[in-house]
């Protein structure tokens, strides 16, 4: 009865702080992007907002809440409502199954770093990245405007397309770890990081995520200058806020997914394996704001070839040849 | 070489050779992005750091005075007139030795375009455009000018610069003593 409680207790406290942690980490990685975009364009990032700009992402917090909430006058009132949560939902969830490190040892009894190690965790993973898909289809949709319904319907068709590519270049990794737990796949990298043994599953999953959370050069739906701002036209103050948030936080999951699935997860010598993850969690996030400050974005249809013509071929020659391999070295 | 249709020779590359320059044009984009990385921001930080502006900036408009002392504004209308945007109005007066002055002068900041027209309409390089550009004001009301936030001490641009010495009626010598005037010609001298 009482190792229930603790248990319970303990699975509370995880959750805070993973919850707490994430999204502290999502507003502190806009103002890390702001200012080395702004670095790699020779320019200084905010700087008047706190030493260093430190402080704007809370001015913009403050900003964010106190704007007038607008809703169109046509829109459908309760998709409108829940479609940026449920941007942010599926983003945050996806946390439910990644694992910060090995086992802790705290009061006598093992406590696993990660909220609940499911069996199945990859597939929970794909589930919920193919509903984030809603959040921005139904924004769209629900915002009766035509810029609003051109950018929705442009990034849902570029998630759906991109997600074959996701899911296919994971495969091969699954096949190596023999198991679709998260915990499994990282501890099967104890020798070897994956990057080695399957370096083009690597450069495929990083271009579809890459497209899959609409950053450049992928943003074409959202783009500034093609679509004033895609989906997220209608949304002013907070739930503006939240569709940000939700991209800040797929894109520390992705970085959090590279790490586990490539990286080693939490293996490394020296530092605490919390630590190994954060670091490379923030090479991660370094690379993507790198490409975003060198790339120009693709085209939308140059996007599409790319994605069907190009990355699923490859993810599946590259299954069948992992296949080969691992038959013929039995 | 190949040779196109419209005249253009071009090498033929294969497609190993397609890869090979995508992977150099990423290459040299990311190098340079990490070079920038690198490189001390270009920005120049506002308040702290002001740049020195050009001497024919046109901002804000001052009265300026003679070298001797006078205010060279002889309230002749001629900017008021030329102003597209109407903001200049004034009212002359005259003094007791018969020189023109305005008795009020009056700029509405909110409706200039600092488009410099008065200054070069000024026959006595009264008027003139300064580079002090930092004039906001929160309330409107406070941004018409009258006479006395106008006029200032010194001569501006040209300091050496009094009207009355090149033409205009001669306040201290007679006929001919104006700066480059010929002497008046004498026309008993010409008889026969």
């Amino acid at each position: 009865m009482e190792n229930w409680i603790v248990g319970m207790i303990v699975l509370f406290i995880k959750l805070i702080v993973i919850l707490a942690g994430l999204l502290l980490l999502a507003t502190y990685l806009v103002w890390v992007e702001r200012k080395l975009l702004a670095r790699l364009q020779v320019r200084y990032g905010p700087n008047r907002a706190g030493r260093f700009g430190l402080l704007q992402p809370i001015a913009d917090v403050i900003k964010l809440v106190t704007k007038e909430d607008t809703v169109p006058e046509g829109a459908d009132r309760i998709i409108f409502l829940v479609a940026p949560a449920m941007s942010a939902a599926t983003a945050l969830l996806i946390f439910a199954v990644i694992p910060l490190g090995g086992s802790i040892h705290l009061l006598g009894r093992p406590v696993p770093l990660v909220i609940t190690d499911l069996p199945i965790g990859l597939l929970y993973i794909f589930a919920l990245s193919s509903l984030s898909v809603y959040g921005v289809a139904l924004g769209g949709w629900s915002s009766t405007s035509k810029y609003s319904l051109l950018g929705s319907i442009r990034s849902v068709a570029q998630m759906i397309s991109y997600e074959l590519a996701f899911v296919l270049s994971i495969v091969p990794i699954v096949m190596m770890a023999r198991s679709f737990s998260l915990v499994d796949i990282v501890n099967a990298q104890a020798q070897c990081p994956f990057v080695l043994k399957q370096p083009v599953s690597f450069i495929l999953f990083f271009l579809s995520a890459m497209a899959e959370i609409k950053r450049i050069p992928f943003d074409l739906p959202e783009a500034e200058n093609e679509l004033v701002a895609g989906y997220h036209t209608e949304y002013s103050g907070m739930r503006f806020g939240l569709f940000f948030m939700g991209e800040y936080i797929t894109l520390v999951v992705l970085g959090a997914l590279v790490t586990l699935f490539f990286w080693g997860g939490w293996w490394g010598p020296f530092l605490p394996p919390l630590v190994w993850f954060l670091i490379k969690v923030l090479i991660v996030v370094f690379f993507m704001i790198w490409v975003r400050g060198t790339l120009p974005r693709l085209r939308y249809d140059q996007l599409m070839r790319l994605g069907w013509k190009v990355l699923i071929p490859v993810a599946l020659l590259n299954i069948l040849a992992t296949g080969a391999f691992l038959l013929g070295t039995k | 070489m190949a040779e196109l249709s419209n005249g253009v020779n071009r090498r033929k590359v294969g497609s190993m050779g397609r890869i090979i320059e995508g992977l150099e044009g990423l290459w040299k984009g990311f190098g340079t992005t990490l070079k920038h990385l690198f490189r001390r921001p270009v920005t120049e930080q506002y308040p702290e750091y002001k740049r020195k502006l050009p001497p024919r900036s046109r901002a804000r408009i001052i009265l300026t005075r003679d070298p001797d002392g006078d205010e060279r504004c002889v309230a002749c209308y001629l900017c008021s007139a030329v102003c597209p945007v109407s903001c200049i109005s004034m009212q002359s007066a005259e003094r007791e030795d018969g020189r023109r002055y305005p008795r009020w002068f009056r700029i509405n900041f909110a409706r200039c375009i600092y488009c410099g027209l008065c200054e070069e309409a000024c026959p006595t390089l009264a008027i003139q455009l300064t580079s002090d550009f930092e004039t906001c004001e929160y309330d409107i009301l406070t941004l018409v000018a009258e006479k006395e936030d106008l006029l200032v001490d010194h001569g501006g641009k040209n300091k050496e610069y009094n009207f009355y010495r090149y033409a205009g009626v001669t306040m201290v010598g007679d006929k001919g003593t104006h700066i480059n005037e010929d002497k008046p010609i004498d026309l008993k001298s010409n008889l026969p």
